[in-house]
Formats: C-alpha cells, sequence, structure tokens
C-alpha cells in the first residue's frame, strides 16, 4: 500500500451547489464517487499529495427516479442499486444485465454508475447498454447545467469531453417501445470479477413485414471508447434478416470498432468473436 | 473527527480522513482479522459489512464511513464459542491458510441474510468476489451450505 | 484411533475469528518499514546511485550491498545470487537499495527519491538462445536405437508450458529484529532453516545468534520455499543498522513482479510404438527457463527429468534435459516443482499417438501404465504401493469417461448445438520426498517432547501453511502412542526450539517428516512402558507418567534421525536407481464445454483418484486434492504471467486470473490407499500430485471437443479460436 493518507486533503460537499463550488475553487481535485478505481490508484501511490472532492455526501444525486418519459439515475447510485430497481429491471434489462457483470458483489456494493462514466475506461461495463439506450449524462458546472448524448461524453483512452469544473449529475434513459430482441453479452478474462475483451450490447425492433424498423448495436473493448455500429445500423435498417443481409451486417463491423492486442486479449480473438456475438444475435440465436 | 459504529460500538476516529477503512481497523482498533491480499479490490481478503452490504475495506476511505455501521470477522463467534456459519467451515475443510477466510465468512455472511435461497450456485455466485487459492471452493460452499442448513 | 479420522483442523478456531497472526497483525512494538528500490533494466551495469538532496534522509535508515556484513549471497544450492545487487544487475526488479521508516508511505516515497543510472548490458530472454546452463542431466535406459527400429510407428511432438505464479493471497512478509544478541526473524514462510542458513552467511553468525520463527502463514505452494530467505537478509540489514524491529510487508505487484515462480519448459517427445500400442523407444528433451540466477533450476530440473517419461514402462528411454540462465527474476518451486511441465509433455503425447495409431489414449495408458514390478526410466524395480491402474480404473468409471465420450462425439456432430463438449484424461505418478540421495543429505530429524505436567509436544520444523501439517502431525502421534488427539499439541516452528526436518516441501511433510514423528512417539511409548510400566490411559495417569519419565527436569525430548530404508539405492553420478522411495499415483478425467460464440471454457466436473498410500485426515487430503487441482486448472486455462523486456507486465490480481467460484467445477475425489511400509500408516505424498495433470487433461478434452490438439498451456478462448480458423 504506496498511498500517503496524511498527504492528502478531502472536500465534502453535502449538496450539490458545494460540490460544483468547492470543485470550482480546487480544480486539480480528484472527484470520488464509489472509489472503485480511483482508490486502486490511490494504493499503488499515484495520487499522494493531492485533494480528493468527495461526493458521497451530495444526496441528491443518489436517487433513482422514473417519470412518463424515462428514467433518470443519479451519479452515484450504485450498480447494486440499479440491479435492484423494478423499473430498471423491466424496461432497462441490458443495463441491469451489465450491472450484474461488474466485478463481484463487493463492487457492485460501492462502483456507481456515474463513477463508470467519469473514468472512461474502453471497458466500462455499462457504456454498450447506455449506448443503445441513447442515454443522455447531466453534466453540472461552473457554467450552470447541460445536457451530452453518452456518445459524445468519452473522448478517449479514460478521458471524458466534461469541462473543467464539470461533474456528473445524472444519467437520463428515456423509455423505448419493447424491442423485438435485446441482448447483453460480456465475454470476460474469466467466469466472474473479470475485466472484458469484448462486449456487445444490441437491440432491434423488427416490422411485421419481417423488415427491420430499427437496429441498435454497440461494442465496448473493442476501441478506444464504446463505439455504436453506425453503417451496420444504417444498413440494416428495411432489411429482412436473411443470410446475406446478416454477413454485409457483419462485414461492416469494422468500419465502427478496431480492436487491439493488450495483456487480456488479442485483435484477431476479438474481432472473431464479435463477429459471432453480432452475428448470433441478428439471427437470434444468443440470449 | 470520523464516527462510526464498529461491531456494534459507537467508535471514533482522529486522523486522515483519506485513511483506508482497512488501515484504521487494523492499526486503530486494533481489529486485524480484515486481510489486505491486493490494494485493488479483486481479492476480497478486506471483505467488510457496511451497513449490512459486503465492501472491500482496501478501497474505502474513513471518510466515506463515517455514521456507518462496519461488522468485521470480529463480531462473529469465539474460538470456544463459534458462530454456525464459522463451525459449518470448520466441520466442511472451508478454512486452509486461511487468510481469505474473513473476508470469505463476511460475504458469506450478507448471503445467508440476504434471504437468497442457499443453493450450490446461488454461493457460488455471491462468493465469486473473493478469491481463495487453498481450497478449490468446494468445501467453502458445503461449508455455508451446512451453515444454512442448520439454522 | 485417530488416523483416517477428519479429526477438526487444530489452526481453524483461530482462523475463523480472526485471531491468527499473520505477520502484519502481529503487534511489534517501535516497528519500522522496510521498502526495496529495484533495478529497471534486465541486464546492466549500475553506474551511481543518486539520492534526492530534497529528501529527509536523516528519518530513513538505507542500505546497499556495501552494508553487509558477512557474504553478500542467498545462500541456497549454488551461491550465485546476490541478497543485494553490486556492481551488476542481471534482471529487472533485483534488489539494489533498501530502506525502512518509521512511516509506510514516506518509505515508499523515499524509494521514489533514489535514481539509479545504468550501463545496460544486452539481455536474453528466450531461453532457446540462452548460452548459459545452469545444470543438465541425461537419464538412459536400455538401447534407444534398437527401440526405435523396433518401432512400428514414431510419434513427434513439443510441447510448451508457461509460468505460473503461486499467488498467495498473503504476499511475501517478514520482521527482523535483535534481542539480547539474537537475531529473530520471523514471518512468513516455508522453511524456517532455510532462511537460517542464509541469515549465518550473511551475518557471519553462528545458529545460537540467529532464531527464525514462522507466524500464521497465508499459503505457500511453493513460493514461500526460498524467497522470503531473501526478505529476512533485507528485514534484518535495515533492522540491525537501525537498531530497531524492521517489517518488510510487499504489496501485490511487488510481490508477484519480484518474487520466483514456476520455470516455463519446453519438452520435446520423440516415440517409438509397436502396431498394438506398446512403448519401445522414448527420446525426451526437456528446456527450462532458470531465470537469472541459479536458485532451485538444478532440483526443479531433476524431479521434471525424473518424471518426463511419465508413469508407464519403457525398456528403451533416454531424457536429456537442462535448465538455463535468462535476464528475467529466477524462477522457483511451485507446487509440483517440475512434473507439472514434462507431465503435461508426456500426458497430452498420448492424444498425437492415439491419432496416429487409432488406438485411444485409454487403451494406450492402459497397455503401457506402471504395475507393480514395473522398472522406472531410472532403472528403479516398482515393488509395493503402485496404485497408477487402480486410479485410472476407478477414475473412468466414476466419470463415465467411455460413454460420455461417444455421447460427446454425437452431441458435437450437431452444427445446431451451442456448445461443443469434450472429456480428456491424465495420469501420472509423483515421487514423495526429496530426489535421489536429497533425503539422506538432508538427514531431518523430528521429535516429540515430554514435559513434567504431561504435555505432548511434537517437534517439527516443517510449517503448517494451510495444507493441515499440524492436524495431521497431532494424529499420526497419538496413534503411534495409543492415545487421544487432544492430549497433542504441536510447537511452533521455531529454530531454537525444533529440529530441522528439512524444509515444508516436495510432498515430504506427511510421509518423511511424518514418520520420524511416529517413530520419536514410538520411543516415547517404549519409555512409558520401560520405566513406568505403560502407555497412561488417562489425564491424571499421563501427569504421574511424565513426572516419572521427567524426574524433575522441565521436560523430555525424544528425538530421531532420518534413516534410509536399505533397499533405497541411488547413484547421483549415472542418475540410477531409485529416484525416490515411493510414488504416489493419480488419475484425473476433466468434463467441459466449448461455447461456439465466444471459446469461453466451461469445466463442468472434474473427476480424480489419487493414491496417497493412506489418508491421515481423508477431508484435509481431499482438500489437498480439490485445491491442488484448482491451480491445476488456473494453469491450464486461466493463468499467465507475461513478460515484456523482461518483466511480468501483468503483476496484479486483476490481470493475472487466477479461477474464482464460478469458474471451478464441482469436484469427485476418490482416495485410493495402497499402502507403503515405510510411510506412516502406509502414507505417501499429497501436497505436489493434484496439480500434475489437469493441465494435460484439459488440453485433451479440448482436443476431443474440437478436433485441435493445442500443445501450449493455458487453453486459452484466443488459442482455441486460433486453432479453429
Amino acid at each position: 500500500m504506496r498511498g500517503d493518507a496524511k498527504s492528502m486533503t478531502v472536500l465534502s460537499p453535502r449538496s450539490a451547489a458545494e460540490a460544483v463550488k468547492a470543485y470550482a475553487q480546487a480544480p486539480a481535485a480528484l472527484p470520488l464517487a464509489g472509489g472503485t478505481d480511483l482508490m486502486v490508484a490511490w494504493n499503488l501511490g499515484q495520487w499522494n499529495g493531492r485533494a480528493v472532492l468527495d461526493l458521497s455526501r451530495v444526496a441528491e444525486w443518489r436517487t433513482i427516479k422514473a417519470s412518463a418519459q424515462g428514467v433518470l439515475i443519479g451519479s452515484l447510485v450504485t450498480h447494486s442499486q440499479i440491479q435492484a430497481h423494478p423499473v430498471l429491471q423491466k424496461r432497462f434489462p441490458l443495463l441491469v444485465a451489465a450491472c450484474a457483470t461488474v466485478g463481484a458483489a463487493q463492487i457492485q456494493n460501492r462502483g456507481t454508475i456515474g463513477g463508470n462514466i467519469a473514468n472512461a475506461s474502453p471497458a466500462g461495463d455499462t457504456f454498450p447498454a447506455l449506448a443503445v439506450y441513447e442515454a443522455t449524462v447531466r453534466v453540472i458546472g461552473p457554467a450552470g447545467q447541460r445536457v451530452v448524448p453518452i456518445a459524445d461524453i468519452f473522448a478517449g483512452v479514460k478521458k471524458t469531453t466534461l469541462k473543467p469544473g464539470e461533474l456528473i449529475e445524472a444519467i437520463f434513459l428515456p423509455f423505448v417501445k419493447t424491442p423485438t430482441r435485446g441482448v447483453f453479452r460480456k465475454v470476460g478474462t474469466r467466469a466472474a470479477q473479470a475485466i472484458s475483451k469484448t462486449m456487445f450490447a444490441g437491440l432491434i425492433w423488427i416490422g411485421k413485414d419481417k423488415k427491420v424498423t430499427e437496429a441498435r448495436l454497440s461494442f465496448g473493448s473493442l476501441a478506444p471508447t464504446v463505439r455504436r455500429l453506425h453503417a451496420a445500423e444504417s444498413f440494416l435498417r428495411g432489411r429482412q434478416l436473411d443470410p446475406i443481409s446478416i454477413n454485409a451486417a457483419a462485414e461492416l463491423m469494422t468500419s465502427d470498432v478496431s480492436p487491439i492486442d493488450d495483456i487480456r486479449s488479442t485483435r484477431e480473438y476479438r474481432l472473431i468473436v464479435s463477429r459471432n456475438l453480432l452475428v448470433a444475435f441478428l439471427k437470434g440465436e444468443v440470449k | 473527527m470520523i464516527t462510526l459504529t464498529v461491531n456494534g460500538r459507537k467508535q471514533s476516529f482522529h486522523g486522515a480522513p483519506f485513511k483506508r477503512l482497512i488501515d484504521v481497523l487494523r492499526e486503530n482498533f486494533a481489529l486485524t482479522g480484515t486481510k489486505e491480499g491486493c490494494g485493488e479490490g479483486e481479492c476480497g481478503a478486506c471483505t467488510v459489512l457496511l451497513d449490512g452490504e459486503p465492501v472491500n475495506s482496501c478501497l474505502i476511505p474513513v471518510c466515506q464511513a463515517e455514521g456507518r455501521a462496519v461488522e468485521t470477522v470480529e463480531s462473529l463467534g469465539a474460538p470456544e464459542k463459534l458462530s454456525k456459519l464459522q463451525a459449518g467451515f470448520l466441520a466442511c475443510g472451508g478454512a486452509q491458510c486461511g487468510i481469505c477466510t474473513p473476508g470469505m465468512l463476511m460475504t458469506a455472511r450478507a448471503h445467508l441474510k440476504s434471504g437468497v435461497r442457499v443453493d450450490e450456485t446461488s454461493v457460488r455466485e455471491a462468493l465469486s468476489g473473493n478469491l481463495c487459492r487453498c481450497t478449490g471452493y468446494q468445501d467453502i460452499v458445503k461449508s455455508v451450505i451446512t451453515a444454512a442448513k442448520k439454522k | 484411533m485417530s488416523v483416517g479420522k477428519n479429526e477438526p483442523r487444530r489452526d481453524g478456531p483461530a482462523k475463523l475469528t480472526g485471531r491468527a497472526l499473520y505477520l502484519d497483525d502481529v503487534p511489534i512494538p517501535g516497528c519500522w518499514h522496510g521498502v526495496t528500490v529495484r533495478s529497471s533494466v534486465p541486464h546492466g551495469k549500475i553506474k551511481s546511485i543518486r539520492y534526492d538532496p530534497g529528501f529527509a534522509w536523516d528519518e530513513c535508515v538505507v542500505v546497499t550491498a556495501k552494508d553487509i556484513p558477512g557474504k553478500n549471497v542467498v545462500a541456497l544450492i549454488e551461491s550465485d545470487q546476490p541478497l543485494l545487487a553490486d556492481g551488476i544487475v542481471r534482471h529487472r526488479e533485483e534488489a539494489i537499495v533498501l530502506i525502512a521508516h518509521a512511516d509506510r508511505a514516506t518509505a515508499y516515497e523515499a524509494a521514489k527519491r533514489v535514481t539509479i543510472e545504468y550501463e545496460p548490458l544486452p539481455p536474453v530472454f528466450d531461453m532457446e538462445k540462452s548460452d548459459k546452463t545452469f545444470k543438465s542431466f541425461l537419464i538412459e535406459r536400455g538401447d534407444l536405437d534398437a527401440g526405435f527400429s523396433a518401432a512400428d510407428v514414431v510419434v513427434e511432438g513439443e510441447y510448451r508450458t508457461p509460468s505460473q505464479e503461486q499467488a498467495y493471497i498473503e504476499n511475501n512478509a517478514i520482521a527482523a529484529y535483535e534481542e539480547n544478541g539474537i537475531l529473530i526473524i520471523t514471518g512468513s514462510l516455508q522453511c524456517p532453516y532455510y532462511v537460517l542458513k542464509a541469515m549465518k552467511q550473511i551475518f557471519n553468525r553462528d545458529e545460537s545468534k540467529i532464531r527464525v520463527i514462522q507466524t500464521v502463514t497465508g499459503g505457500g505452494f511453493g513460493g514461500k520455499e526460498e524467497y522470503p530467505s531473501m526478505i529476512a537478509g533485507h528485514a534484518a540489514l535495515l533492522a540491525l543498522k537501525a537498531g530497531r524491529p524492521v517489517k518488510i510487508v510487499y504489496d501485490r505487484h511487488e510481490d508477484m513482479a519480484a518474487t520466483t515462480k514456476r520455470h516455463p519448459a519446453i519438452v520435446r517427445h520423440r516415440t517409438g510404438l509397436t502396431k498394438d500400442g506398446t512403448l519401445v523407444a522414448q527420446d525426451i528433451e526437456v528446456v527450462m527457463d532458470g531465470g537469472a540466477y541459479a536458485t532451485l533450476s538444478a532440483v526443479v530440473l531433476s524431479r521434471g527429468t525424473l518424471h518426463a517419461a511419465g508413469a508407464y514402462e519403457c525398456q528403451n528411454v533416454r531424457v536429456r534435459s537442462k535448465v538455463v540462465m535468462t535476464h528475467t527474476p529466477p524462477n522457483g518451486a511451485f507446487r509440483g516443482f517440475g512434473a507439472p511441465q514434462t507431465l503435461f509433455a508426456v500426458e497430452l503425447h498420448w492424444e498425437k499417438i492415439a491419432d496416429q495409431l487409432k488406438i485411444d489414449s485409454l487403451t494406450l495408458r492402459r497397455r503401457n501404465i506402471f504395475k507393480l514390478g514395473s522398472t522406472t526410466a531410472t532403472g528403479q524395480r516398482l515393488l509395493e504401493s503402485v496404485g497408477a491402474e487402480e486410479c485410472l480404473q476407478r477414475t473412468v468409471k466414476k466419470s463415465q469417461y467411455v460413454s460420455k465420450r461417444k455421447a460427446y462425439d454425437r452431441w458435437n456432430k450437431n452444427p445446431r448445438n451451442p456448445t461443443w463438449k469434450g472429456i480428456g484424461l491424465s495420469v501420472c505418478h509423483h515421487g514423495a520426498g526429496f530426489t535421489g540421495s536429497g533425503e539422506v543429505y538432508l538427514a531431518s530429524r523430528a521429535g516429540i517432547a515430554l514435559t513434567r505436567s504431561g504435555e505432548l509436544i511434537v517437534l517439527a520444523a516443517s510449517t503448517e501453511i494451510g495444507q493441515g501439517t499440524n492436524t495431521m502431525f497431532a494424529q499420526v502421534a497419538a496413534d503411534a502412542l495409543g492415545a487421544p488427539v487432544s492430549w497433542f499439541s504441536v510447537e511452533t516452528p521455531d529454530t531454537h526450539k525444533v529440529p530441522d526436518s528439512g524444509p515444508t516441501v516436495a510432498s515430504r511433510t506427511c510421509m518423511v517428516v511424518g514418520g520420524l514423528v511416529s517413530r520419536a512417539t514410538q520411543e516415547l511409548k517404549r519409555a512409558f512402558e520401560a520405566e513406568y510400566g505403560r502407555v497412561p490411559q488417562t489425564p491424571a495417569d499421563l501427569k504421574k507418567a511424565a513426572a516419572a519419565l521427567c524426574a524433575g527436569a522441565p521436560a523430555r525430548r525424544f528425538e530421531v534421525s532420518y534413516e534410509k530404508p536399505p533397499e533405497v539405492a541411488w547413484d547421483d553420478a549415472t542418475y540410477r536407481g531409485d529416484a525416490y522411495g515411493v510414488y504416489s499415483y493419480a488419475a484425473i478425467v476433466v468434463d467441459l464445454e466449448i461455447d461456439k460464440l465466444t471459446y469461453e471454457v466451461r469445466v463442468r466436473k472434474v473427476t480424480t483418484a489419487q493414491d496417497i498410500g493412506k489418508a491421515i485426515n481423508p477431508l484435509l487430503a481431499k482438500g489437498q486434492i480439490i485445491g491442488g487441482s484448482t491451480q491445476g486448472l488456473g494453469w491450464a486455462l486461466l493463468e499467465e504471467p507475461i513478460f515484456k523486456d523482461g518483466v511480468m507486465v501483468n503483476s496484479q490480481l486483476t490481470n493475472y486470473v487466477i479461477p474464482t467460484s464460478l469458474d471451478t467445477p464441482p469436484f469427485d475425489v476418490i482416495l485410493v490407499e495402497k499402502p507403503y511400509s515405510r510411510g506412516p500408516f502406509g502414507a505417501k505424498g499429497v501436497g505436489e500430485l493434484p496439480m500434475d495433470i489437469p493441465g494435460p487433461a484439459v488440453a485433451a478434452a479440448i482436443k476431443h471437443a474440437t478436433g485441435r490438439l493445442i500443445a501450449t498451456l493455458p487453453q486459452t478462448p484466443e488459442r482455441i479460436a486460433s486453432s479453429l480458423t
């Protein structure tokens, strides 16, 4: 353990307004939510001598609110709380499934959805589901509030488009009409407590004429940031899911993702398996 | 000063608010039953219950435990009067080197109290954040199921 | 009788209540924290060591090689490894400077303020390109050329196994301090007398001035066999210079990156068989990567070499082996100790042979397996306790291997099924105790003490590291005396209290040291009978008997030394003879399923029969078997230290993945008990055996499932996917 507690300054705002103010006054402070990423780096001695903006007492960011339009999840809501929420279970099962694959119980009880986004790991487990649900991120900062589509929040590996002084308040999930099929699948380094090699989330709506009305397809861990398969999605719109169209959609995958070799897996494996998952999803063979 | 309840007793901590909960328990409250295995929230050896939920105490600065209830392995039975869960581990071979055991016991305790049906699948799922290198898990799973049956 | 019963683990209650004190739990007043500054190049000359003038060095104690009072060496088989690098570094993470400070975080901060300048030298990372051999062996039996000319087929194969991290959950931790002129070393370790031997040379002290005491140890698996000597030396240097206790507790990253691991290996087989599948020639070549210093490599290679031909009789055998130097951290002991590497090759090679001969590997194994009276590659005749066939038979039957193989063949033919299923088999032997004449050189001692007040205390240096040593010793002693097990306790391994029973390694604790404990207790029994007229029957009787035997002294000790069984003969020069007193045997069947979309492997069931002579405590013995097999499954499917420029880059439990409860299948364990006349109550070794063959059984099952033989571990989804495309 290489972190030096006595070198740290802790700022403990009690409300959103206090948090924004404290952050503006200490722009180098490290925002702390559940700590499941920050504390790992701190234990390795990476953040000694820094100020920490402990958000855990900002009560208004801890709630889940359902409305007629969708569900607003406070940024400090944990992965466990998301899994336990009846409306999320019913209307956003892919997100619930994704949260169940984050670490194990100990991490799910602490890690927060806002912290997960702010950490911006290419392997962030909730991102493909948030991408296909077209979540928006509510951000607050010195210049007030703004709403950022999930696709625009990530700037690269461990980088977001948050501006100096901005904090994530909440994530809004607009209701979607029930899809024909929806799937989340994480392929990790082992059966539990794993970091993903690839992750797939897919929603598809098929009309009475058997033609695709809409497809939303997303992969995590295949690029610096979570990706939607825009090319494949627009290709599929209006087509029937036959072997030729499915194959053509799968061929388009690489125009939106570019996996790498790293210590967890290989580019080759990630491409093969991701393609398999996509094809099986489109064929309706994966649950 | 930070106050928290540890194993049912109110405790105060006067020190750096960013000190990890595990270090405060071990160094300030002399509760060395909670172990550190990795310092990265991966092995679960440092698992304690925070308001009843299993968490990794190596990832929590003590300022985040203010006003909350912490339970550690020391809250369970004593050597001469083991709790049902501990007795299950002793009878079924659930502990070998023992370093993962305190964390394993705390996660298992939360599982037994959760109301979820205790069976092979649910126990393996519940304990998947606690690494053990000695037992291959089978006897741990058996220990928890045996303890649940004794209730 | 206590032997054969599931006596509750002696150390259980303390461990289950959090009261067991591991080193970092022990209150040591005034103790400082030691940290290590390590090499950042794999090979180079140290040009300068600079200390940041802006740091308060007067608050610290700093140690380099020049502070070593005696020899700068970690004494082991060969004295080639320095305690602290002096002038030259030969691997990344080699210790160069030590720092102690009252505050742990400040000590780490100080380490960052040390700058070391190097003149880089070219490193060698590829074991096949190394030009330095630490040790080589040659085993020859029969006439190899004649064997190959009698062969109808010759099958060749090359098999590779990676390193493996022990991943005990308690990281290495040692404290040192001086008390009344005695240097005290205490901590997490397997072999107190190894540490003692190393300290004598480093500090020029005799053993009366050094005392090594084991604390409760959170797993070892070989990883705390020799490396604690290094940490003890470091802690003691700091403590003596600081004039106060110093402890060194590694964090996970440091423990993984700097300490020893399993030797990576390449094994090549050229095998001659007749048409009916009878082995007529085995030509085997083994190369192991020793890392930068010799450490235990010679004996790891020896065990690997002696197991390389497998549990099969063949008249004509040649095994050539060598372990070489590379510029990586030294590899060392890990459960199995070289045998899992060579057994992976010989066992998986059967699948290749099976394809070529069109005879299934079960039939081939049955045809060649060791039986009573078989002769090994070193010319050892197996004259008792040979359970290989029975293990094979019972594992095959219990696992329904034959019918499942057929059923899975049908399942795999249907392209609509979402998975491929496979079932694979392996068999092995594992020599119990030290190799060859090792036990003679060790000349271990153990004993039992009877105190005046009637306590019976087992005295041995064998450490309880989770495997159940203390419980097993108490059971053996109880039955040797014919008294209740509750009368016996086991002394803490402390070099000022217990005799040198040798290291806690090599599956020798129960068979060899347990045997000594049994013999010592029999001497006590004879003393009771001669001097008290009988073995005491009640606690009150024991007190009286103790008073009589001790005759005013506080205690009486009964100690015995190892005696080589007269029938065991071994020649180190020719590598011929009885390599081990006896072998344990195991067979394993792994039943698994592979997802066709993701190539993820799910092990559904493991069935294994293991002949360990006698299970002193069946619950503990099965615990060893399930736990050891799980480490084998981890090595087979998940675990791989990834090295880049000579350093492990996945040195965290997040990226070096070991099995969780969800990666681990249910185990069906069958204990086979073919008693060994020289083992206590017939017991042989159990510690390492279970680690030996999950690897090849997994690979055989994957071959059954997909039709592709992957000759490398781990068999990751990545490797399976590439094998199919």
